[in-house]
């Protein structure tokens, strides 16, 4: 029998008209209102049996007034967030050039073994004899961070790189108390391109910041280091590979001049995946380096957090180390709490940094992902990361502008917006700009010593042919703004979720929670 | 104007008797884009010239404005805090920080004058 | 290597295209006797599989808390997280997204911080709060830090019902940054003096409810001795989920308010990650830690959120910024807001119902066992009783037994004379049998 109901299958209208839908939603880019306006405070999504009958034990101190959360049904909750999702771009949606923020592939094989009940539900204050496999995980981690640093020891506890820089500025500050030089060593070197943590962490503590001017080519010159050490010097903060992209190729030199002044070495290990297994920081000098496990060991970002930043140490610095610590017994592994304890092991620990012991969940993550690569594997992904920043370099050179010259780099690659000069775009328009095209933004405008800086860091993730792609985007884009195609790029991005938006409002008038609207009659009035 | 000088900092003093007016310049404000919080300085401190005395905020900067001349602190600007534009809008007339009563007039002489400070700018 | 998409052939090309021979031309910064010339001492890579093998093997060795009954607390919770959670949080635009720098392309990141945020100041009955500290100690040290930079003062007081690791974090960061400290002993009832301790030199006081113990504290009384003497009220909890039947801490006085938020949505995980929830009023907004989200409007008018009042942080005030903090707990700050937006008011007092009927169940019945008394006459989920002979002993007997009692107060306090005090949570998760288990169990030991 014929089938009556037969359907065009060809489009044949005319594609380039845009309507306006009635909901303000397009397709699969949804309007996503606030839970305050679709939930209530009398619905919920979980269902709890009522107690057993009791009398409360909560005195004068039982709530009366209501909170004013609101519920929603779990089909609804579903929906809310896999909407929320929708509008966010990760690794997973695509490049992710992100310099200095390492945006790497997250395996799901390290989500999985996290999550492991083993790892995932047990209690930081368990008896100690029913936690040896978490033990001996921490344990495990440290001696890989401890041989691919070269360095003698790790405090694991801090939850975030910043945390890991205040760990390691906090066992120097101890160090040199124990030397009855607090009173005079009070200045901790920072070079004009760090991060801003950097400096942050050291005034937090009281040490007062000296600025170090970069040279020309983009480093730190030993003979300036020399020149501002001295007997009032506590620490260098370097980082290294720099905020430049480029090694510090006097490191050693200005290892030498720091140590001379009596001052310790602080290396920011936000840039440590491009040089694990090709160098060793404990080889170049180094005291303390924070690492960042969210970097350079793919534990993910997730949208801010959470962290891990484990500070390694040198053996000058090792005794000072916080507590919790791991120490070997005949009858296991234990985990030394306390500090008066800790003493009695030989140790001076400084403190604490944070309740319990630190920041499992990524301890299992990045350990999963060291099991997975292997020495070998991350010597390669060193490699490949800088020989993907390098290609992408190579093939830039020419259009955009390198302040150092065109040379090699590490990991990232730095331009700046001298080739955008008289064109009317920023450097923020040309991000906006790489938005619409379906690529996350560089980071811009860092490091502060370069103007209108876009430092690039593809990664050893990406494969040839998404860099051959994202090169020849670029490219486009550039010859675009060069062209004076300047609207593609000063109203950009055109196709996100949502188009530029107002922070100078958002900063005026801060509006930081959601508040029910008036009442209709009051708005009247 | 003869009477206004000007800091290395970008702060204007307009001297009238023995109170001096400062503010940021129109230099300062372009530079720092718009100024979304202003926390002007407290009505009866002393200020030691170059002390910090204020601080202004724009989306991307924040940065401190130093007493360009030493002395108490009389009058400050509170409608900066509800209105911040205005230092935007019209920083060195309704944009102004605070009002100092001079302590030491001889400080003025190592300040630029309006043209010395134009030349100054051009350097920039 | 499967997580590397580069082929030899490609490396090759690339190199040629770059115009160096070799991979170690674009290390040639690297001092030449620094670079490394073989492979490190450590094992070579292996498949997923192996992999699998080798963690898996070390996560057996550990006894987690749904292999028997479990009442272990202080500090961290363990709580039934529904399975929208943990599936939600995976999704790779939140689980593999940045902090939200570009927010045309972050606001499923931003939504929920705005979210969260207006949550927490609800339940902690604060004007504002802000996207999440690392946990809830190291927000108790920021929190302090923020009291002194309020106050112009240095000196915090400590109640003694805090958690003493919230304690140590304050004591730490307080001695390298040159503040003084005053800690109250421990303090089993609530019955400490702290309003004794509060002159005008004083920047803040620093209480938990329900404290270390379990008990839960009056903040009325300190909150209006601290504002009497131009001081701060810092109020702190661990347990969240007690703000379901509590009265807050912003309705009792306090002017700070941070708490561990684990319970919500989040596992135990060890110790970490968790996520600290930090809330306050709005004349100290300027002088809070942490990232703030706000509401603003894009190019069209359309509503959207952005990070705001950064000029507060390290990427742009350096070392004057307000703490050195860049990150929050991203994820956990998800789980939490999840799991708060499936709750609702409704299933959040629902569940702390549940829990604090628990723990008044198991405290009736260990108060009838000989030797034991019951410490605590008011609490929410938690108690401490004491007991005939030493608490880590007999935790570590009922351990062996398949039988996690809790947490022995001395293994938090040690040398204080707490040696027969143990600490005993009490959640949704403990059944009756757990219960009769925990109990028949003590009374055995002792």
């Amino acid at each position: 029998m014929l089938n009556r109901q037969g359907r065009p299958t060809t489009p044949s209208h005319d594609t380039t008209v845009v309507h306006k839908t009635f909901t303000g939603n397009k397709a699969l880019q949804q309007i996503e209102p606030l839970i305050f306006e679709i939930g209530s405070t009398d619905q919920t999504g979980v269902d709890i049996d009522a107690p057993a009958p009791h009398h409360k034990k909560l005195g004068k101190f039982e709530r009366k007034s209501p909170i004013g959360l609101p519920g929603l049904s779990e089909p609804e909750t579903m929906r809310h967030y896999v909407r929320l999702s929708q509008k966010n771009y990760g690794i997973d949606t695509g490049l992710f050039p992100l310099g200095s923020c390492t945006m790497k592939h997250n395996p799901r094989l390290n989500e999985k073994m996290a999550r492991l009940p083993g790892f995932s539900d047990v209690h930081p204050l368990q008896p100690q004899a029913t936690v040896q496999g978490a033990l001996e995980l921490m344990d495990t981690l440290a001696h890989w961070l401890v041989t691919l640093t070269g360095m003698d020891a790790v405090a694991m506890s801090p939850k975030a790189g910043a945390h890991g820089e205040l760990c390691g500025l906090m066992a120097i500050k101890a160090a040199i108390i124990a030397r009855g030089e607090e009173a005079t060593r009070k200045v901790v070197l920072v070079p004009d391109s760090a991060h801003g943590t950097n400096p942050a962490t050291a005034a937090l503590i009281h040490f007062e910041v000296r600025s170090v001017p970069v040279r020309e080519d983009g480093t730190v010159d030993p003979h300036v280091v020399a020149s501002l050490a001295g007997p009032d010097t506590a620490a260098i903060m370097l980082t290294n590979p720099n905020t430049c992209g480029l090694f510090e190729k006097d490191v050693v030199a200005i290892a030498e001049a720091i140590h001379k002044a009596g001052g310790y070495f602080y290396a920011d290990g936000a840039n440590f995946n491009a040089i694990v297994g090709k160098a060793r920081p404990g080889d170049l000098g180094v005291d303390a380096m924070h690492i960042n496990l969210h970097k350079t060991f793919s534990t993910p970002h997730g949208g801010g957090g959470p962290g891990s930043g484990p500070v390694v140490l040198s053996e000058r610095l090792a005794p000072f180390a916080p507590v919790p610590f791991i120490r070997k017994t005949d009858e296991g592994l234990q985990l030394v709490e306390d500090e008066a304890e800790a003493t009695n092991h030989g140790a001076h620990p400084f403190g604490r940094m944070t309740a319990f012991h630190g920041q499992m969940g990524m301890y299992v993550r990045a350990l999963s992902y060291m099991l997975s690569h292997g020495a070998d594997g991350m010597k390669q992904a060193s490699e490949d990361a800088v020989l993907n920043a390098n290609y992408v370099r190579a093939c830039l050179a020419d259009l955009m502008s390198l302040p150092f010259g065109n040379k090699p780099c590490m990991h990232e690659v730095l331009f700046d917006d001298t080739w955008l000069k008289d064109t009317g775009v920023s450097t923020l328009d040309f991000a906006k700009a790489m938005i619409d095209e379906g690529y996350h933004p560089m980071t811009m405008y860092f490091p502060l010593v370069v103007h209108g800086a876009m430092l690039i860091e593809p990664t050893e993730s990406e494969s040839r042919a998404s860099l051959d792609l994202f090169i020849a985007t670029l490219r486009d884009l550039a010859i675009a703004a060069k062209r004076g195609d300047t609207e593609r790029f000063t109203g950009a991005p055109y196709h996100a979720p949502l188009r530029r938006l107002d922070e100078t409002r958002a900063a005026r008038s801060p509006v930081l929670k959601w508040t029910p609207p008036q009442p209709i009659l009051e708005a009247a009035e | 104007m003869g009477n206004t000088h000007y800091t290395k900092d970008h702060e204007y003093v307009r001297v009238e008797g023995d109170v001096a007016t400062f503010g940021i310049t129109d230099y300062a404000q372009s530079q720092l884009g718009d100024v979304v919080f202003v926390e002007v300085p407290k009505v009866g401190a002393h200020l030691k010239q170059g002390a910090e005395a204020a601080v202004v905020e724009s989306v991307k900067a924040a940065s401190e404005v130093y007493a360009p001349v030493s002395g108490e602190v009389i009058e400050s600007n509170a409608a900066l805090e509800g209105t911040p534009a205005t230092v935007n809008e019209d920083p060195e007339g309704k944009g102004w920080f605070g009002k100092i009563k001079l302590a030491n007039k001889s400080e003025l002489d190592a300040l630029m004058s309006e043209a010395d400070y134009k030349t100054y700018l051009s350097t920039l | 290597m499967r997580y590397l998409p580069l082929s030899a052939d490609d490396r090759s090309d690339m190199l040629a295209r770059v115009g160096v021979d070799h991979i170690d031309k674009l290390f040639a910064d690297i001092p030449h006797d620094k670079l490394l010339d073989k492979v490190l001492p450590l094992p070579l890579s292996k498949s997923e599989l192996e992999v699998e093998r080798i963690l898996s093997k070390m996560a057996a060795r550990n006894k987690s808390a749904s292999s028997g009954p479990f009442f272990v607390g202080a500090g961290a919770y363990k709580h039934h997280v529904p399975a929208t959670v943990d599936h939600l949080i995976q999704r790779s635009e939140f689980l593999t997204s940045y902090t939200p720098y570009q927010p045309e392309i972050a606001q499923g990141t931003l939504q929920y911080l705005f979210e969260f945020q207006t949550q927490v100041a609800a339940l902690t009955g604060m004007d504002v709060a802000n996207a999440s500290m690392y946990d809830g100690s190291t927000g108790t040290g920021e929190a302090v830090l923020m009291a002194h930079r309020i106050t112009k003062r240095n000196k915090a007081v400590l109640s003694g019902g805090l958690h003493p690791h919230y304690g140590d974090v304050v004591r730490t960061l307080s001695e390298m940054a040159n503040a003084e400290v005053v800690t109250l002993k421990p303090d089993l009832r609530a019955k400490e003096d702290l309003i004794a301790a509060i002159d005008d030199t004083v920047s803040c006081v620093v209480v938990q409810s329900p404290d270390v113990f379990g008990t839960l504290h009056d903040l009325k009384p300190i909150a209006d001795a601290c504002h009497a003497k131009g001081a701060l009220l810092i109020a702190v909890f661990t347990e969240v989920v007690s703000l379901g039947l509590v009265a807050s801490p912003g309705e009792q006085g306090a002017d700070i308010v941070v708490g561990e938020g684990q319970s919500i949505g989040n596992a135990l995980n060890f110790g970490g990650p968790y996520v600290g929830l930090f809330a306050t009023k709005t004349q100290y907004v300027r002088n809070m830690p942490g990232r703030l989200c706000g509401e603003t409007v894009d190019a069209e008018g359309k509503r959207g959120f952005v990070l705001t009042l950064s000029t507060r942080e390290q990427h742009i005030r350096r070392e004057k910024a307000t703490s050195n903090i860049c990150t929050n707990s991203g994820l956990c700050t998800l789980a939490f807001t999840i799991h708060m937006s499936l709750l609702g008011e409704k299933g959040l007092r629902a569940l702390a119902e549940v829990n604090h009927a628990n723990a008044v169940m198991l405290a009736d019945k260990l108060a009838k066992l000989p030797h034991v008394e019951v410490i605590n006459e008011q609490f929410f989920n938690e108690i401490s009783i004491r007991l005939k002979g030493d608490a880590t002993k007999i935790v570590d007997r009922l351990a062996h037994h398949g039988i996690m009692a809790g947490v022995p107060a001395a293994r938090l306090f040690p040398d204080q004379g707490l040696d027969d005090v143990l600490i005993i949570a009490n959640t949704e998760v403990n059944t009756d049998e757990d219960r009769d288990a925990l109990v028949a169990a003590l009374k055995e030991a002792m």
